[in-house]
């Protein structure tokens, strides 16, 4: 069923993430199907496929949530298979959720300062008040900033706009300075106007961080991406980069419409 | 749109100009949250001045202060961090019988009567005990943790009741007494000792929550409340942070009932009983919680509303205490705090953009 085509072209630099023969199963149903995937440093990959082709599933166990039924994850070549989502946060993976996962009592600010804290280890200080490290508060306000979040750096979280709570989103995960960052579904949800600033900001996260991107927004996807799988039935169905993907008949055979690829 | 591109990170760190708010730094304004304000100073200002205003009625200040104090460490695990107790009860007794122990061992002379002593002794077991069943509550809906807790409530007060040898049983700890306050004041019939040691007592702990709170510790404790798996994915350790909580808010639960032991000579099985955790959670969901002041509010109102109600129909005292639980639940978002919070924001019409607990 895997049909790995260009693996060879992919593996350019020295691989941050591998997943060696993953499967996972929920009860008869293979949700992660034997995938043995590589990703770069630096990569800006994109992982498509249908509905229900276990793309959530696998993320989610890259970040820890779910443990798989068998397989090997690796990160920087140590086998972080049955590291806890903590242990891995620390190691450098970070991750958004498809559905907002925020603290809407909060500020952004807080929200923001929060991860700043757990990263630099400042979270279990309880007697000094939050701002007296004024490093970390103006680290965080210029991280808002840089999603263009400043003027609601003091908003309660829950009042934001849709789009700017998926923007935050973004803002929390990079916070902890991630080597490799999943984003899935950054723009699921996202008014048409608004989704341009998610793409501006995806497009801008720095260039060491190497992404895996989940998206349906096929738009988003060829602009976004450099390299793809597709996960079909929770396998490996086919990888490559952008050109070879859209050309790929299988592909749109399986996957995408025809007038997507003759956009791209 | 394109604005990520340009704002530089440099101007980040300016606060917001659009906003209205004064030029401050956004650290300044994180501070400012934790500096101490007039309705602050005001509450102890009175809490102290009822010395002078209620001379006869020093017992059930202290009392009051007591139940507040015990409110409060429910606020720490409910309001900070979203952990529902129906058990601080336990804590309560354990570290009452705990205190009356080590009086009653000492006999009021030996070191071990000494009233500080004894309190951090009250504090230590019931932390002790609130350590090891932390764990307990670490997994599960607020369902199951209402019902641990509860059964852990029923457990200790039924080894409480039947361990007759040690606690004396439905009788209740006779014998307690303790030597004088660091050696000079002892505890008079009028509760004057009393009222200013439980008051010094109960401000030392608000005051240490307040900083904990406040804290970085206390910031992480809000996103555990707020979001549990994003607290994790970001890498926090929220069942260490959990265990913490839990365990100071048990000995701090545990320091009131010592209070409370110390105060009146005695330690009785209603001290551990589940009135005792159903009372307390009333009281703080009457102040209001998530703001350090409910759970004393709550305890002032609580006692008034008894002594008043009590006075006019003594049996439909719970009827009224229902009614009002019902009305404060239903219209009110945070109690008593969060009525006078509004109210003080209508009167003065400003919109405060920060959270003004």
């Amino acid at each position: 069923m895997s049909f790995v085509q260009t693996a060879a072209a992919v593996e350019t630099a020295s691989p941050v993430l591998q997943t060696k023969a993953l499967c996972k199963a929920f009860g008869g149903i293979t949700a992660t199907d034997n995938v043995t995937f590589s990703l770069p440093a630096g990569a800006r990959h994109a992982l498509i496929g249908p509905n229900g082709a276990g793309k959530t599933t696998f993320v989610n166990q890259l970040s820890g949530v779910l443990l798989p039924t068998s397989g090997t994850i690796l990160l920087n070549g140590v086998d972080i298979t049955n590291w806890s989502v903590r242990a891995r946060s620390r190691a450098g993976i970070a991750r958004t959720f498809q559905i907002n996962q925020l603290y809407a009592d909060l500020t952004p600010l807080q929200s923001v300062l929060i991860a700043i804290n757990e990263r630099e280890n400042a979270a279990s200080s309880w007697f000094k008040p939050v701002g007296v490290r004024s490093d970390l508060v103006d680290e965080a306000a210029a991280l808002l900033a840089r999603l263009s979040l400043s003027d609601v750096i003091h908003a309660r979280v829950g009042s934001l706009a849709y789009g700017r709570q998926r923007l935050l989103e973004i803002a929390i995960a990079l916070a902890a300075k991630p080597q490799v960052l999943l984003l899935d579904e950054p723009a699921a949800g996202v008014p048409e106007g608004e989704r341009d600033q998610i793409l501006d900001v995806v497009a801008a996260l720095p260039a060491h961080v190497s992404l895996i991107l989940i998206e349906h927004d096929m738009d988003l996807v060829f602009r976004f991406a450099k390299t793809l799988s597709v996960l079909v039935n929770g396998a490996l169905f086919v990888e490559g980069t952008r050109d070879e993907i859209a050309n790929d008949p299988r592909v749109r055979q399986v996957y995408l419409g025809e007038e997507v690829i003759s956009n791209v | 749109m394109s604005a990520i591109d340009a704002k530089p990170p440099a101007e980040a760190a300016a606060p917001p100009a659009a906003s209205g708010a004064p030029a401050v730094s956004p650290a300044a304004r994180l501070l400012a949250g934790s500096r101490w304000r007039w309705y602050e100073f005001a509450f102890w200002g009175l809490a102290l001045g009822s010395y002078f205003v209620f001379p006869n009625k020093l017992m059930l200040i202290s009392e009051i202060l007591i139940l507040g104090l015990l409110a409060l460490s429910i606020d720490l695990t409910l309001g900070y961090a979203g952990l529902v107790t129906l058990g601080q009860g336990a804590f309560f007794g354990v570290g009452a019988y705990a205190a009356g122990l080590a009086a009653k061992y000492g006999a009021g002379a030996g070191p071990w009567s000494d009233p500080l002593l004894g309190l951090v002794i009250a504090a230590g077991a019931a932390g002790l005990v609130g350590f090891v069943t932390s764990f307990l509550v670490l997994r599960g809906s607020d369902l199951t943790r209402l019902m641990v807790t509860l059964g852990v409530a029923l457990i200790v007060e039924e080894i409480v009741t039947q361990a007759k040898s040690v606690t004396g049983g439905s009788d209740g700890l006779q014998g307690v007494m303790s030597s004088n306050v660091l050696g000079m004041w002892s505890f008079d019939l009028y509760g004057k000792t009393a009222f200013w040691y439980v008051l010094i007592v109960t401000f030392v702990c608000f005051w240490f929550c307040r900083r904990l709170v406040n804290s970085p510790f206390g910031l992480s404790l809000l996103a555990i409340k707020g979001n549990p798996l994003r607290a994790r994915a970001i890498g926090m350790p929220v069942n260490a942070r959990l265990v913490a909580i839990y365990t100071i808010s048990a000995a701090i639960a545990g320091l009131a009932g010592g209070l409370l032991t110390q105060t009146t000579q005695f330690a009785s099985p209603d001290m551990v009983a589940f009135h005792r955790s159903a009372d307390s959670l009333l009281i703080l969901i009457f102040g209001g919680s998530g703001h350090l002041y409910g759970g004393l509010i709550g305890a002032v109102a609580f006692r008034i509303m008894q002594d008043f109600i009590g006075n006019i129909t003594p049996q439909y005292w719970l009827f009224w205490v229902g009614l009002v639980l019902v009305l404060l639940v239903l219209f009110v978002r945070n109690g008593i705090v969060g009525l006078m919070a509004n109210g003080w924001r209508r009167l003065t019409q400003k919109s405060h953009e920060g959270k003004n607990p």
